[in-house]
């Protein structure tokens, strides 16, 4: 049994418990073992960039470190952690000094930063490292006839530059193989890897509804019952803000929004409740029902 | 051109340019103005001036009215003008300096909330290691109409009733050393 060490981030523990929970049902199934990191700390998300950069790097690093300790993979469900993961470990074996002055704080508890990590966000390791073939072959209950948008949004593939091509980079394919591979039929939309507005919904509330609004109109209008994502804040933004979305707009979205382990895990046959359905505010029921 | 204006240009984009610690250099005086990321960026429409301006901007050394702009704090991190810049600038990291820039000088518009958000967020970091939500509502909440104000109510209370918001702030068990840690980053006196 592979096993990868899991950082899952502050939303993990409440916001997106259910993304959690499925997480940790599907690799369990699929065969693979989540290991939590311990002591972990929040990452900063993108608004510790808007006060020190320095730090910011810091309180990554510590994660980091902690999960050089263990000697394994490390996967992060959350993009805006997994991007601060996979840069904060760039940027850091590029610049030594940054990386000694770091590691003196780190010595503060113990810990010391080398960036030899592998760093995937978890839906690189469904698709890269099991495989749709794999989850195919697992799948007992397919969800036929169901259209699904498939959510990229932006961290997973933005601003890393390790893309294959500007294709891969512009018009990704993973997420779509995976969703085929549980029975779905993934709905080709133009503005999967568009923007959901991120912490705008807090600090600039008019621009981040407009963004939610794109979003799901591009996917309503391609008829998607139902959008994939992989990210918590996604999730939120497209979830819990449709209604002031509605109201904002005069539209009248009831899209639900689950996680693309969610999906998985119902098509391995796991229960519901243990994948955390149930706990949307805008419920999955009426179109998984079908 | 005056001396003195000479100076004050090559001083705001040095400033700037300070404030990146990104090894490979952030090469935004070699931007080219060809509007690229303006035309990527999903938010452009909200902002006083598009990213293609502010660089310009920065550039010829217009501090005070990039300063009153709400560009910076209107970037979602999205990173879709960075990956398509033909000059490979980090449009996005330019907008995180400047954000700092005007963080640590105190010069933003009282009704802007990305600053104070930003603050209470990392100061709930630095106290308990963890972020919590309800701890940063007060930082936002009182800023917005009414109708948004009651909007983030029911938001709050729907997700309560289904067991998705944390009641008990969370904290890390090493956190006297995560303290001290920080404290090699950035001196902070009693605090913290």
């Amino acid at each position: 049994m592979k096993e990868y060490a899991y950082f899952p981030g502050c939303s993990l523990e409440k916001l997106a418990i259910g993304y959690h929970q499925s997480a940790l049902e599907t690799t369990k199934k699929l065969g693979v073992k989540l290991r939590e990191l311990d002591d972990w700390n929040c990452c900063g998300s993108t608004t510790y960039f808007h006060i020190d950069e320095l730090l910011a790097y810091t309180l990554t690093a510590r994660n980091l470190a902690i999960a050089e300790k263990t000697g394994l993979d490390v996967v992060a469900p959350c993009s805006a952690c997994f991007k601060n993961m996979f840069f904060t470990q760039s940027h850091l074996k590029k610049d030594p000094d940054l990386a000694e002055h770091i590691n003196f704080a780190l010595e503060e508890d113990g810990l010391q930063f080398s960036g030899d990590l592998r760093i995937q966000h978890l839906l690189e390791m469904f698709t890269q490292d099991i495989g749709a073939e794999e989850i195919k072959s697992k799948v007992t209950n397919p969800l036929e006839g169901v259209r699904i948008a498939p959510y990229y949004g932006c961290q997973i593939l933005r601003p890393r530059r390790d893309h294959d091509s500007a294709e891969s980079l512009e018009n990704p394919q993973y997420f779509e193989e995976l969703l085929t591979a549980i029975g779905a039929t993934p709905v080709d939309y133009p503005l999967k890897t568009r923007c959901c507005g991120g912490s705008l919904i807090i600090s600039s509330r008019v621009a981040a509804l407009s963004m939610v609004r794109n979003l799901l109109q591009s996917a309503v209008e391609r008829e998607a019952a139902l959008i994939a994502t992989a990210c918590p804040m996604c999730q939120v933004n497209l979830e819990c803000y449709q209604q002031a979305v509605n109201q904002e707009f005069g539209t009248n979205f009831e899209v639900p929004i689950l996680y693309f382990t969610q999906l998985v895990g119902l098509a391995l046959g796991i229960p519901e409740k243990k994948l955390g359905i149930g706990k949307e505010l805008v419920s999955a029921m009426p179109v998984l029902a079908r | 051109m005056t001396e003195a204006s000479e100076t004050y240009t090559f001083t705001f984009m040095k400033e700037v340019s300070s404030l990146l610690h990104a090894a490979d250099g952030n090469p935004f005086p070699m931007c080219v103005q060809c509007g690229t990321c303006s035309g990527s960026c999903p938010v452009a429409a909200y902002m006083d001036y598009t990213p293609r301006q502010i660089i310009a901007m920065v550039n010829a050394g217009l501090k005070d009215q990039v300063l009153d702009s709400n560009t910076f704090w209107y970037c979602a991190s999205c990173y879709q003008c960075t990956v398509r810049c033909p000059q490979n600038i980090s449009i996005t990291e330019l907008m995180y300096a400047l954000q700092r820039y005007s963080i640590w000088k105190s010069r933003y518009k009282e009704d802007m909330i990305g600053p104070s958000f930003s603050e209470a967020f990392a100061k709930t970091i630095m106290r308990t290691g963890r972020t919590f939500e309800p701890i940063l509502a007060p930082s936002y909440i009182f800023k917005f109409k009414l109708r948004e104000f009651f909007m983030e109510i029911q938001n709050a209370t729907e997700l309560m009733l289904k067991g998705r918001l944390p009641l008990l702030p969370p904290r890390i068990k090493r956190l006297d050393n995560f303290k001290r840690m920080i404290r090699r980053i950035i001196p902070m006196g009693g605090e913290a």
